[in-house]
């Protein structure tokens, strides 16, 4: 099992050189120069192209694409993110808080989604048919196919404005409230939906009928039997969802004004920010590779038969 | 006369109804078994054999179910027990063992677990001693170095060794019956007769009730103290293991102990029985047998439209063929 997960780790840095190639590269593809992006307006011509040879220096910026590549990977090894074209200050700096608060919605988000859609699959699963199934699936039907935002706006509407259970600006812990009931609402319908089908398919396993043959009740048979399986098939979805959400939910961190990585994301790029553009990517992506990783090694732990001899 | 029956099915049908038709899987199926007896039940696939076994645990899922007839076990009617109930009945009363013995055993749960688990709800043991009895049963069903196979995974088993741990389980707690649905087609054959031995071996030891159910009539042969024929749903023939390899009534057991190779018997081919199995979608209202059988022509359109009842060849032998009604 060791062996498995040291060359599941090793595959992960063709993946990070990658990602760090192409966050390297938004310098080039932002249509604004990133020097002219930060004095725009503010100085004379004359003033501008002495300024401009001595910053470029600065940035390596009149240096060869690939020892400025060798500057970029260095700096983000040491943590160094760069300086923020608009907030002059350290990127990491703003980032930092920004993806704690980021990763404070998505843990509540996808709790709110497990808690909700796990339970609905498997009672829509285990009353298959049932007016139970179809309000469940309706209900989930619907969470897949409205849009986020609209999703966001209603929940506003009904509960700080209607119900005014919540300030329609709140600040505190309840600011999270409504963010994460609208993620964890819209992530609920997919996990339920596949809840559901993996458990169908679980309940018609050989093994199942087996166990109703030495007499387990029906509800260690779903229980016991069925849901560990089951939870496995929704593992990787989970992940998936853990890892876009970490990248920031833009629409919804911005409707709530939620200070993430999402609105932060939006911010940066209105402000051609090229450096904190390039460390959201880079954080975003970062994230990304290391949920995956972890749900590899994850599978391995809990499933027995994984063949953690090939990789 | 026999001893009181541990197991007496009356007139039992399993359909499974669906938008395509109704298949009439189990149709009307009389059964009696004494305790410790053992019961072939042979027939060829998609005659209902798999579903009326299914039936006498009430496991039939939908969209199959029981629509008529009655399962007296021990006294009980198990058509009509609760949840609860039935679910005592299969952990402690009967037990059942399938084709597939890997896939019937959980992948992500430990063997010595799974063994423990009807211990531990049924036999209200403690997890402790569940586990201690476990390694005992796995010993009993010849498994060498239980205590470390205990703690292996179904993957980690052979066919073989996977079907000894379903006996182990199933008969863990000395059920009066315990059903083994064609439990060696899917091993090797020199593991087939170890494990129809272990069948036999442990099933006297507890004084268990057998009811194999398989289309190998060789095996039957070897096992069983009566037979069961069944036919498109129904019992066909039913009789001592003697009687019925000596005196077949039936013109279709008749074929199929003419399709068996018998050892030291030298034919030129086996015999095949022409034709196939019939519809099981439309109701038969003669017998299910007369488009394949060869004394139809001689016979005459009673067999086509009125189903022969089981008529006594001897006292212990009965078939449903109109031809023991004609003296």
């Amino acid at each position: 099992m060791g062996g498995y997960i040291a060359r599941r780790i090793l595959l992960v840095i063709p993946v990070v050189i990658g990602i760090l190639l192409l966050t390297f590269m938004v310098r080039a593809v932002i249509p604004t120069d990133a020097v002219t992006a930060m004095y725009e307006g503010q100085i004379t011509d004359q003033e501008a192209e002495a300024t401009t040879a001595l910053i470029r220096a600065k940035f390596h910026l009149d240096r060869p694409w690939y020892i400025q590549f060798g500057y970029y990977v260095r700096d983000v090894a040491r943590g160094d993110l760069g300086e923020s074209v608009r907030l002059r200050r350290p990127v990491s700096e703003e980032i930092g808080y920004r993806y704690l608060n980021t990763l404070w919605l998505t843990l509540s988000a996808l709790a709110i989604g497990i808690g909700i859609g796990v339970p609905a699959g498997i009672i829509a699963a285990a009353r298959k048919d049932t007016w139970m199934d179809v309000t469940a699936m309706t209900v989930g039907l619907l969470g897949i196919s409205m849009p986020a935002f609209f999703f966001g706006l209603l929940l506003i509407l009904v509960f700080a404005v209607w119900l005014q259970i919540v300030p329609v600006v709140p600040r505190g812990g309840a600011a999270l409230l409504l963010p994460a009931l609208t993620l964890g609402l819209i992530e609920a319908a997919p996990i339920s939906r596949l809840a559901r089908s993996g458990m169908i398919e679980m309940l018609r396993r050989d093994h199942i009928r087996a166990a109703r043959a030495r007499g387990m009740s029906e509800a260690a048979v779903i229980m016991r039997h069925a849901l560990p399986g089951t939870l496995l098939g929704i593992l990787t979805v989970v992940g998936l969802q853990f890892g876009q959400l970490l990248g920031g939910a833009f629409i919804i961190e911005v409707i709530f004004g939620w200070r993430g990585i999402g609105e932060l994301a939006v911010k940066a790029i209105q402000w051609r920010d090229f450096a904190l553009t390039q460390a959201i990517i880079l954080v975003s992506a970062g994230s990304y590779v290391a949920i995956n990783l972890a749900i590899d090694i994850l599978y391995v732990w809990i499933d027995p038969r994984v063949d953690y001899t090939r990789a | 006369m026999r001893e009181a029956a541990l197991l007496s099915v009356r007139g039992l049908a399993a359909h499974f109804v669906t938008r395509a038709g109704t298949l009439r899987a189990v149709d009307g199926v009389d059964l009696d078994l004494a305790s410790g007896e053992v019961l072939g039940l042979v027939g060829e696939s998609g005659c209902g054999k798999t579903v009326l076994a299914l039936s006498l645990m009430r496991l039939v899922e939908p969209p199959g179910r029981l629509v008529a007839g009655s399962i007296t076990f021990d006294g009980n009617d198990v058509t009509a027990m609760d949840t609860r109930t039935i679910t005592r009945l299969r952990g402690r009363g009967m037990g059942m063992i399938f084709q597939q013995p890997r896939t019937s055993l959980d992948p992500v749960i430990r063997i010595g677990n799974q063994i423990a688990e009807p211990l531990i709800s049924h036999a209200g043991m403690s997890r402790a001693a569940a586990a201690r009895e476990a390694i005992a049963l796995l010993e009993a069903v010849g498994i060498p170095g239980a205590e470390a196979k205990a703690r292996a995974y179904p993957h980690e088993l052979s066919g073989g060794q996977a079907q000894r741990v379903m006996i182990a389980i199933a008969l863990a707690l000395k059920p009066r019956l315990l059903i083994a649905d064609e439990p060696t087609t899917s091993l090797d054959v020199t593991v087939q007769a170890q494990i129809l031995a272990l069948l036999r071996e442990r099933c006297r030891a507890l004084g268990t009730a057998l009811i194999l159910v398989t289309h190998d009539i060789g095996v039957v042969a070897q096992l069983a103290d009566r037979v069961a024929v069944m036919y498109a749903g129904r019992i066909v023939e039913q009789g001592p293991v003697g009687d019925i390899f000596a005196a077949p009534a039936h013109p279709y057991t008749q074929g199929l102990l003419q399709s068996a190779p018998v050892l030291g018997r030298r034919r030129e081919r086996l015999a095949a029985i022409e034709g196939n199995i019939p519809d099981l979608s439309r109701p038969i209202p003669g017998c299910a047998f007369a488009p394949r059988c060869d004394h139809r022509p001689t016979m005459g359109e009673r067999c086509d439209r009125e189903m022969p009842p089981a008529l006594a060849v001897t006292p212990a032998h009965a078939a449903r063929c109109w031809r023991l009604a004609t003296p």
